[in-house]
């Protein structure tokens, strides 16, 4: 597990209320927005601004859709994807 | 616990009865909680009377003032400014004779002239906004519309705008967006690390933990030397 893996982890945990070590069981396929039913706009949006501060990125509106938060694995790899174009 | 209200000074010169959670026995350590602002406001108030029911088990008395145009408030918030908050921290000061204040998220960027104490996980205006505009762009998506930050900022600046259920006016909106939490003397950052545990503001389902509550309550009242 990578440091942004780790911090990206840590995020969806505050969001989620999850306790120590709950999320290291996510896996590339576990599934985030349609799953979640507590993901709204505003907890999605605060995850947002988190993952920007947290990770030291700048995320434009028009690259957010569905499929970003279709899976742990879309969304790490998005994270990821803004980490190595910076 | 009980509810008071305090003198709070409106814009133009008015004046409104606000509403006031206090822990008053009369003791000398007085702390003024500056609320978190807005949807973070509501996700952090337990958490918030959580601190207080502790410090006064420290032999602190505190107060948690309602900012005009929030939680019980009949102040309509599109015409409220945040300098209007700063004087009714001010007000709220006077009023209750605090000797400390203790500041929480946004709440940081309204803080009261003149006293010392904590800014306990500070974010900048600009932040704030920046996620209740996100959240507005996302459930319009949801709803099939399409909005964008700038349109929606050029839109506000002009004629207010409703964030995350709220009623912003542009002065608002041009104010929140250059808030930062400033160096001022006197007051201690309190980085969220300090306290540990996940973030409650960014919580979906807003929650309490008595852990963080024992934590925050502590640097306080070793701080304060009650």
């Amino acid at each position: 597990m990578d440091t942004t893996d780790q911090k990206l982890r840590a995020i969806l945990s505050d969001v989620l209320g999850l306790k120590p070590g709950q999320a290291d069981s996510f896996t590339a396929e576990t599934g985030l927005f349609g799953d979640l039913p507590e993901l709204d706009s505003m907890a999605v949006a605060g995850l947002l601004t988190e993952m920007e501060d947290r990770l030291d990125i700048v995320i434009d509106e028009d690259e957010i859709d569905g499929e970003l938060f279709e899976s742990y694995g879309s969304l790490l790899a998005f994270a990821r994807s803004k980490l190595d174009a910076a | 616990m009980k509810a008071e209200s305090y003198p709070c000074p409106l814009p133009g010169g008015a004046a409104a009865s606000e509403y006031a959670l206090v822990f008053d026995a009369g003791r000398k350590h007085r702390v003024l909680i500056a609320p978190a602002l807005f949807d973070e406001g509501h996700k952090l108030r337990r958490f918030t009377v959580e601190v207080m029911r502790r410090l006064d088990g420290s032999g602190i008395d505190s107060v948690l003032p309602d900012l005009p145009g929030c939680n019980e408030s009949e102040q309509d918030l599109a015409l409220i400014e945040p300098e209007d908050w700063r004087m009714a921290l001010d007000a709220a000061a006077r009023h209750f004779g605090a000797t400390h204040v203790l500041a929480i998220r946004g709440g940081g960027l309204v803080l009261p002239e003149k006293l010392g104490g904590w800014h306990y996980a500070p974010v900048k205006g600009a932040s704030l906004l920046r996620t209740m505009l996100r959240a507005r762009i996302l459930s319009a998506r949801e709803a099939g519309r399409e909005e964008s930050v700038d349109a929606l900022m050029e839109q506000g600046l002009q004629m207010g705008l409703e964030l995350a259920g709220f009623s912003l006016s542009g002065e608002m909106l041009r104010q929140l967006n250059t808030l930062v939490p400033g160096k001022k003397v006197g007051i201690t950052a309190l980085e969220h690390e300090l306290v540990g545990g996940g973030a409650l503001w960014l919580r979906a389902e807003p929650d309490e933990d008595a852990e963080q509550a024992d934590a925050l309550a502590a640097v306080i009242a070793v701080g304060i030397g009650a």
